[in-house]
């Protein structure tokens, strides 16, 4: 907004103080950046104005003309003349103009706002000592400012309604405290299009209710308790946890997707942790190029693994079968003989949900031994991504009318659900929004053209998209040739590539296909252009640029191990198969947060911390790099992963930084192109941000978290850098296969180790299913038994017209073993 | 009760001076839809907008718009336009729609038929309230006609003219006769009132520019454009041109609609057409407007007065939709009050805090005072709580909703003394 | 295709025929309606029925029927009396017939008779204010008026319509 006030504004005087603003603004946000509090409650600067509450009246004064000449009138000292209104006005649905004058504190305002809180009152309870947002409240605040000191209505008169009422399992409502604002409904339909609670009957008697099965059912829930102005909606997680003022808050990064979500850990010393500090609940925080105000359910309540009582505290060591206790010292000392000998024998495992300083040591030390460092990803492209990437200065909230964006191979929503949402937006802005993707998605509402293509053929049908291959495409109608040609023309153009239905062979020859067109179309090197991996974990793209990659060949590696080296990844969990590959292997080294399938296969385990108990960095499927903060102390002797696997390089004979997660970025600021101009400094500078929200008048926005601690930045690319970019040819897969093909799917509720410790999330998750065409089930029953790569697994079946016939879709993280499209047999 | 014949012809319910007007044959051997073939093949749009507007026609459902003025709003860099007629007739007292609709509904249909092409709308909808189910099916019965007789559908008299009519029925909510939350009722959600600005000629059904007019203002359109606004003219007074469809109820012997130009006075319709107060009682006050309307206390002035819009607000009321209720010795003005906020508590359509939470109160608080428990302080909280909403809710029905209250304290001080 | 698209097919294809193609939320009253006649109430199936018909959401369907007062979403009498006690009918009697009916009928305000048949309810304006005592019928078959009733009258009424049911 800062950048806009200079062309097209607008001078108004509010209370005295004259600001200038863009054309269009209305009274209440120029109030705002005047630094004049006009109080809301149905208005969110993020959501269209209502005007329903009446909070916010002001009086409007407009300059007099002279209906001849058009002139000012000026009153006898030489000042404007200002007529003002018969009545008062909503603030939030008044545009500015030219020479208004608003006032809020004249005495006729000031009892406005007394009439209507009083009126907000006569049904409110009166139960702040007990209220959840006791403390964070804007209705207890405005009260204590404007309030009336007693009730004039009866008491028993006042409406009495239901206190704790499940509109769902994750969020409960108090119909008492309702005060029908409308913006948990109007954020359910205007912002995520999920309008799953609404209003049923009308008047007094108007009350917030969901019909949806199960309740409330949206993934974004959590979000309407934060900018519900009261008490009426509380999370299952944290209702009666703490009182606001209780607790402190830290910065943090979540990293269930790749979209990098900005959180403040709310924590809070508690005795019934043995005084520990513990996190009572995490929030959003600002940050408008990456979450905005928002996050989803899974970073809000998906936290609790790593608060989780079973977490690892000290090394373990097998002797005869069993782990038995260790000290660092033995445990490292053994771990780094085991490795060091196994030379070019060791292969090392990173999770993808490691830090850049985690990445940065686990290859520095592989390297070192001449082992081979594996990225745990089934995506490829992450080299393209530093190639093509978005580049500095780009913001999805920037694309609009006259952009592209093509979104392919992923069910967005469900795989970084805020990416979704700011295509969604840049769509309702006007942006040409293509979607590709074998079956139907939410995301399919804001398309302009939507490419169908079959499973195995995404690369296939994205080469097409450049115009001067799309003759070659049996997909080429109308439609698919305008998405081209409007792709192709795009001022700014995006890709977003995620893993529906492809493994590694599938994803890069997609990753590569869509670079390509990128490349084709010039949409490279410039902000806002270019190619976002949506990858199958927080940091895989922290974990490319660190020099690491995924390896095809993983099975066969593990089984030639002489020592493994498996950080933050629950390959035997995942997959039968690497548990035998890894039961082959000579020597385990685990490095985890609990218990694990895989760490049971270990010779040598060593507790690691959670990110709440740490610093260090993060990077965005955007490439933008973010820091995180310690929040809690560690669980028992964990340590941070970077510094365990530094200690075992000591050991090994290499030096690298074992204490501070700052020095370790030091050296990857060294060694990486891309990462040279940055610092931990840099990394936590924040600047002004649209909307101003803020612990002080929470009203406003909400109870999320304004950004002191960093708003990251996005990482230069070799095309920006005017780089030559090439990409290699590629051989697109052969998909053929007779019989039903499996494919991969992401849900963004999987049943993998983060949320199996999230109690409120339970219900939530599916149990294990598969989908088929209602054509392809003929004589199935409602539970199936599937054969997958060797494996039988028994699941239940849905059937769902969406999905394409001859494919059995399988959703990732639910106990069926698969990472590709697999030829798959179903049977009752 | 009420068909009896008033002196002079009627407009709008020629029914009362021609019988089976309601037939299609007999409303044609009138020259029916003549007018309507008349303006598409021959007639400008902007031309009949202006005629609307030289004849001074204002609009029947409350707020006495002009009807020209209103249409010559409407968008035309926005296509497609809308006709919406608003049938939801729910305000207490008045009744005036459901006749015209049911007994002369040729000429209602032919004047919202030449509304629509004078807006350059294709398509009409006729918004009835849930309970007018019968007249909304004779309705259908007769767009169905229509069609057969080629005065609806696509190349109307072999112009590139189509027009289409249909009903829709609401489901009970008289805040579904506000303008902008009967266009949210169309487009199925909630009946509440949008913000205005945008006005529906700019932003309305569908986001596309809309006229929304009662049945009674379009009732008259046909006639206007066939005789003229010079005829119209001559009816009425200077500032209210053209008769009225006054319903009258309450506390008289002879209710029911009574057409008169506008200008006639409160005495001559209560005792000239009403046939005077029920056993010949003393008046008390007048309610001009239906149950939205502030009470007038009826003097010899008053009955006097001459029921037009510019007259009217002498008296501390509104003409508004000419629903006239009366008053007698018998009423007393605590019930009265009662029984006008449980319907807006009732109506309340909950969207604004001060209509949703100041009707709510002020039941409580009448209902109390209604029944005699109430003192002096209950009384003047309530007349505070009143005051305190006006000026301060979303649409006009919270406004509505304190003025029997208000008015009824502050005039008929006598009824609340303990 | 659902069980209410099924059974109503030809009416449901007539209602969306109303509006344009991409607005079919604005059928959504009118199908509440066809839902209605069949059990006199629309039940929560018919709430996602009707959302999948309309592409809405069934907490959205759901909304209509508890703003609109002529829906219902429990279960009362096949014929509803609902009987105006507004201003200008109350003026002319209509409580006192309102009371007097419902004595004579045995039930109170609200509640229907033990045959099921009848539900005696008391309702806004109906536009009928010069013909009190009037009221209206809600039953399967629609909606119908009664003016200028008497007790007597209306207790015909509903002996009327219980020879139907026994024929
Ligand atoms: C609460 C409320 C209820 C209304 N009810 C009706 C109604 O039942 N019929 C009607 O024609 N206008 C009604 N109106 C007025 C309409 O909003 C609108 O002004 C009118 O339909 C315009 O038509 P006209 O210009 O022909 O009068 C109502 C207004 C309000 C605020
Ligand atoms: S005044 Fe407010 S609550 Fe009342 S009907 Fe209008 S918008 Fe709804
Ligand atoms: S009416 Fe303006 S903030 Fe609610």
């Amino acid at each position: 907004m800062a950048e806009q006030v200079k062309e097209n504004t607008v001078t108004l005087t509010i209370d005295g103080v004259e600001v200038a603003v863009p054309q269009g603004t209305l009274v209440v946000d120029a109030a705002k950046i005047a630094g004049q509090d006009i109080p809301v409650f149905c208005y969110h600067p993020k959501m269209e104005p209502v005007g329903m509450c009446r909070m916010c009246l002001v009086d409007i004064g407009y300059p007099v003309k002279d209906r001849n000449t058009g002139e000012a009138v000026l009153n006898e000292d030489g000042t404007p003349k200002i007529q003002f209104g018969r009545t008062l006005v909503t603030g939030c649905t008044q545009v500015v103009s030219e020479g208004m004058v608003v006032v809020g504190y004249s005495e006729k305002v000031q009892q406005a706002r007394k009439d209507v809180l009083e009126f907000f009152l006569t049904s409110h309870p009166l139960d702040c000592p007990i209220c959840d947002k006791g403390g964070e409240c804007p209705l207890q605040n405005l009260t204590l400012a404007y309030g009336p000191g007693e009730s004039r209505f009866n008491y028993d008169e006042k409406k009495k309604n239901l206190k704790h009422v499940p509109l769902g399992d994750l969020i409960f409502l108090d119909r008492e405290r309702c005060i029908h604002c409308a913006r948990c409904t109007r954020f359910q339909e205007e912002i995520v299009d999920d309008p799953v609670i609404g209003f049923y009957n009308r008047g007094r008697s108007l009350e917030i209710t969901t019909w949806s099965e199960p309740g409330f059912d949206s993934y974004w829930s959590g979000n309407t308790t934060d900018i519900c102005p009261v008490g009426a909606l509380t999370t299952a997680d944290f209702r009666f946890g703490a009182r606001p003022w209780e607790m402190l808050e830290v910065a943090s990064i979540c990293r269930e997707c790749p979209v990098g979500c900005n959180l403040t850990l709310n924590t809070r010393r508690e005795a019934k942790s043995g005084g520990k500090m513990v996190v009572k609940r995490v929030m959003p925080r600002q940050n408008e190029q990456v979450n905005e105000l928002w996050i989803c359910d899974k970073g809000r309540f998906g936290y609790h693994y790593a608060s989780a009582d079973d977490r690892l505290t000290t090394p373990l060591i097998r002797k005869e079968g069993e782990f038995i206790p260790a000290s660092w010292d033995e445990a490292l000392s053994l771990a780094a003989e085991k490795m060091q000998a196994a030379g070019s024998r060791l292969v090392s495992v990173a999770g993808g949900q490691l830090s850049n300083e985690d990445y940065f040591h686990i290859g520095q030390l592989t390297e070192h031994l001449g082992g081979k460092a594996v990225l745990y990803s089934n995506m490829m492209g992450g080299d393209l991504t530093t190639k093509v990437g978005m580049g500095p200065g780009s913001n999805l909230a920037d694309l609009g009318a006259g952009d592209a964006i093509l979104v392919v191979a992923s069910d967005l929503e469900e795989e970084a659900p805020l990416y979704w949402l700011r295509v969604k937006q840049a769509a309702e802005r006007g942006a040409t929004l293509i979607v590709a993707n074998p079956r139907a998605t939410k995301t399919d509402r804001y398309a302009a053209h939507i490419i169908r293509y079959e499973y195995g053929q995404e690369a296939a049908a994205i080469l097409a998209l450049s115009l001067d291959r799309i003759g070659d495409s049996d997909l080429a109608d109308e439609s698919f040739k305008q998405a081209a040609k409007a792709f192709a023309e795009a001022e700014n153009a995006v890709v977003f590539f995620g893993s529906e239905g492809t493994g590694m062979a599938q994803s890069d020859a997609l990753s590569k296909a869509c670079a390509n067109l990128l490349i084709a179309t010039g949409h490279t090197g410039r902000p806002n252009n270019g190619l976002v991996g949506v990858w199958d974990k927080g940091n895989v793209q922290g974990g490319w640029d660190m020099g690491l990659q995924p390896s095809a060949t993983l099975f066969d590696d593990l089984k030639a191990a002489k020592a493994a080296y498996v950080v933050g990844a629950d390959l035997a969990g995942d997959n039968p198969a690497y548990k035998q590959a890894l039961a082959q292997a000579e020597f385990v080294v685990v490095q985890e947060l609990h218990h694990t399938a895989t760490m049971e296969l270990a010779d040598v385990v060593l507790p690691a911390q959670s990110f709440m108990e740490r610093e260090g960095t993060l990077t965005s499927g955007e490439r933008r790099v973010q820091r995180y903060y310690p929040a809690v102390p560690p669980a028992g002797e964990s340590k941070a992963d970077f510094a365990i696997t530094a200690e075992i390089a000591a050991m090994a004979g290499k030096e690298l930084e074992s204490v501070s997660a700052g020095l370790v970025f030091l050296g990857i600021v060294g060694k990486f192109k891309d990462y040279a101009d940055l610092d931990y400094q840099a990394l936590a500078e924040v600047s002004e941000q649209w909307p101003i929200i803020g612990r002080e008048d929470l009203y406003y926005g909400g109870t999320g978290y304004a950004n002191h601690q960093g708003l990251g930045v996005l990482l230069g690319t070799a095309a920006g850098r005017g780089e030559p970019v090439l990409i290699d040819g590629f051989d697109l897969p052969d998909t053929g296969v007779d019989g039903l093909l499996a494919v991969p799917v992401t849900r963004l509720y999987d049943q993998g180790n983060n949320l199996r410790y999230a109690a409120v999330m339970f219900p939530r998750i599916a149990s294990s299913y598969v989908s088929l065409n209602p054509a392809d089930a003929a004589g199935l029953g409602e539970s199936v038994v599937v054969e997958l790569n060797g494996f039988q697994v028994e699941v239940a079946l849905k059937l769902d017209e969406n999905v394409p016939q001859g494919i059995v879709v399988v959703p990732r993280s639910f106990g069926l073993p698969i990472s590709a499209p697999t030829p798959v047999v179903v049977k009752n | 009760m009420a068909e009896q014949k008033v002196t002079g012809h009627h407009i709008l319910l020629r029914h009362r001076d021609i019988p089976e007007i309601g037939e299609f044959e007999v409303y044609t051997a009138q020259g029916g839809f003549e007018t309507f073939k008349k303006v598409v093949t021959t007639m400008e749009p902007e031309a009949i907008k202006q005629l609307v507007l030289d004849s001074g026609l204002r609009g029947r459902g409350g707020a006495g718009f002009p009807t020209g003025r209103k249409w010559m709003f409407v968008d035309d860099n926005n296509w497609p336009h809308y006709l919406v007629v608003n049938a939801d007739e729910s305000e207490p007292g008045t009744f005036k729609d459901r006749e015209i609709m049911s007994k002369n509904p040729w000429q209602f249909l032919e004047g919202i038929m030449c509304s629509a092409f004078a807006i350059g709308a294709n398509d009409i909808y006729i918004y009835l309230r849930g309970e007018f189910w019968q007249i909304a099916h004779e309705l259908d019965r007769q767009i169905e006609k229509l069609h057969a007789e080629s005065l609806l559908g696509e190349k109307l008299f072999g112009t590139d003219y189509a027009l289409n009519i249909y009903t829709h029925l609401g489901a009970g909510a008289y805040i579904c006769g506000e303008e902008t939350a009967l266009l949210n009722s169309i487009e199925g959600i909630m009946g509440q009132p949008r913000l205005r600005p945008p006005f529906p000629p700019a932003v309305g059904l569908y986001g596309k520019p809309t006229v929304v007019n009662n049945v009674e203002t379009l009732a008259n359109v046909a006639l206007i454009l066939e005789k003229g606004a010079a005829w119209y003219r001559s009816f009425g007074t200077a500032e209210s041109a053209g008769t009225k469809v006054f319903s009258l109820s309450g506390r008289v012997k002879k209710p029911g609609n009574y057409e008169l130009p506008l200008g006639t006075t409160y005495r001559q319709l209560i005792y000239e057409y009403g046939g005077g107060i029920m056993g010949d009682g003393k008046i008390k006050g007048i309610m001009s407007a239906g149950a939205s309307s502030a009470v007038i206390v009826a003097t010899d002035e008053v009955l006097d007065t001459p029921m037009a819009y510019e007259s009217v607000p002498s008296l501390g009321a509104d003409l508004g939709s000419a629903s006239v209720i009366i008053l007698d010795e018998t009423v007393d003005m605590r019930w009265l009050i009662n029984k006008t906020i449980d319907f807006f508590k009732h109506e309340s359509c909950g969207k604004c805090t001060p209509c949703r939470e100041g009707t709510f109160w002020m039941q409580k608080l009448t209902t109390r005072i209604a029944s005699g428990d109430a003192g002096e302080a209950d009384v003047e909280l309530l007349h505070n709580v009143a005051k305190n909403m006006q000026g301060k809710c979303l649409c006009a029905l919270g406004e509505f909703s304190t003025m029997a209250v208000a008015s009824s304290i502050e005039r008929f001080s006598e009824d609340f003394k303990v | 295709m659902n069980a209410l698209q099924h059974k109503y097919a030809k009416d449901i294809e007539k209602v969306l025929a109303k509006y344009p193609a991409d607005r079919k939320q604005s059928a959504v009253m009118p199908l509440l309606y066809i839902a209605q006649r069949d059990g006199g109430y629309v039940t929560k199936q018919d709430l996602v029925e009707i959302g999948e018909i309309l592409d809405m959401s069934t907490t959205e369907v759901a909304s209509i029927v508890g703003f609109y007062t002529l829906y219902h979403d429990q279960p009362a009498g096949t014929y509803r009396i609902q009987v105006c006690t507004d201003l200008s009918c109350a003026l002319r009697g209509a409580d006192e017939f309102l009371e007097n009916l419902c004595e004579n009928v045995g039930i109170k305000v609200g509640e229907t008779t033990e045959d099921g048949l009848v539900t005696i309810e008391a309702v806004m304006c109906l536009a009928g204010c010069d013909k009190a005592p009037m009221f209206q019928v809600q039953s399967p078959e629609g909606i119908e008026y009664h003016e200028n009733q008497t007790v007597e009258s209306t207790l015909a009424l509903i002996e009327s319509w219980k020879q139907e049911k026994e024929d």
